[in-house]
């Protein structure tokens, strides 16, 4: 343990801080398991997204081409793709040795973050109350719900975890015990990031067009 | 353990060589968020200008692919060394997950 709070400068700070402990290594294995696993979680609600897309039960229901609006969903997509440059960016200081900019720069991921959240919640306010689409109004209301308040749902851990980490840590200063966990937030970020390029895809672009 | 990477005969050298590979890093890293908010607008321009669906949905498909590939192997550092494993990992969850919506979309299609 003494190893792991270890002091260090820029100068003596390993290249990949994120695996030169055994922890830091696991950390990264497991993690990039725990993606896979993701992968074919939101592959379940992608597919029953699209098999269930536009199942209304009467006519009187509104359908994807009549809700989704592109200035929303580009704003939504422009704040969450930045995010993930702002985390790359304080990555890059994490491998620098400069924790304070490390932080500022995941202050900022957090509040781009936010920001998309509440897009997201205001969206769906909109569809509830101006369109009557909820999760049990029909097949395709509860198929989107789910598939898009999941990916919410995974920005909501995400923020929570950069957050989490940003306090604990925030005294400690940049050792090999903190690094790989900043590391692995950072690389579920940029999954989340991922995930939102299919939705803005698949269910958002596709969907207005046919 | 943390003197394994101080393979160079003067650190100084090493150090400095570091900083500007991380540097040169980071440049890529701002050159593929610029592609990637340019293939966004691409796609966005694409349903503007109202194409016929089996026009627009290849395109479609195929700038989401170009985008996630630069977030995996940019962003998320696939392209580093050692990321064989972690390749292995998320592509099995790929395969399974390109059957699964293929195994959907001919349930409802047939």
């Amino acid at each position: 343990m003494d190893d792991m709070n270890q002091k260090f400068t820029s100068r003596t700070w390993p290249e990949s801080p994120e695996k030169t402990t055994l922890e830091g290594k696991n950390k990264f294995l497991g993690f990039w398991l725990f993606l896979g696993g993701e992968t074919v979680l939101f592959a379940s609600l992608f597919a029953t997204y699209l098999a269930l897309k536009d199942s209304v039960p009467s006519s009187d229901h509104y359908l994807a081409a009549d809700m989704f609006a592109l200035p929303l969903v580009f704003i939504m997509t422009m704040l969450l793709l930045t995010s993930s440059l702002t985390s790359v960016y304080a990555m890059y200081h994490m491998k620098n040795h400069n924790y304070q900019k490390m932080q500022t720069w995941l202050l900022l991921t957090v509040l781009l973050g936010a920001a998309f959240l509440g897009f997201e919640i205001y969206e769906f306010y909109h569809y509830v109350h101006d369109y009557n689409h909820t999760f049990t109004s029909s097949a395709f209301g509860s198929a989107f719900y789910t598939l898009v308040g999941f990916h919410g749902a995974h920005v909501v851990v995400g923020l929570g975890w950069f957050i989490l980490l940003l306090v604990r840590n925030a005294k400690r200063g940049l050792n090999l015990y903190n690094a790989p966990k900043f590391f692995v937030a950072s690389l579920y970020w940029h999954f989340i990031d991922v995930v939102w390029v299919f939705i803005f895809t698949v269910v958002y672009l596709m969907g207005m067009v046919g | 353990m943390a003197t394994h990477e101080s393979t160079s005969a003067n650190p100084k050298v090493n150090y400095e060589y570091r900083r500007r590979k991380a540097r040169d890093e980071m440049r890529m890293q701002v050159t593929s968020f610029a592609t990637m908010i340019f293939m966004t607008f691409i796609a966005f321009i694409v349903v503007i200008a109202d194409f016929d669906k089996y026009y627009a949905f290849p395109v479609l498909l195929l700038l989401a692919g170009a985008q996630v590939v630069l977030q995996l192997y940019y962003f998320m550092h696939m392209s580093h060394k050692g990321h064989g494993t972690a390749a292995l990992f998320l592509y099995s969850g790929a395969l399974i997950a390109f059957i699964t919506v293929l195994t959907f979309l001919t349930i409802v299609w047939w």
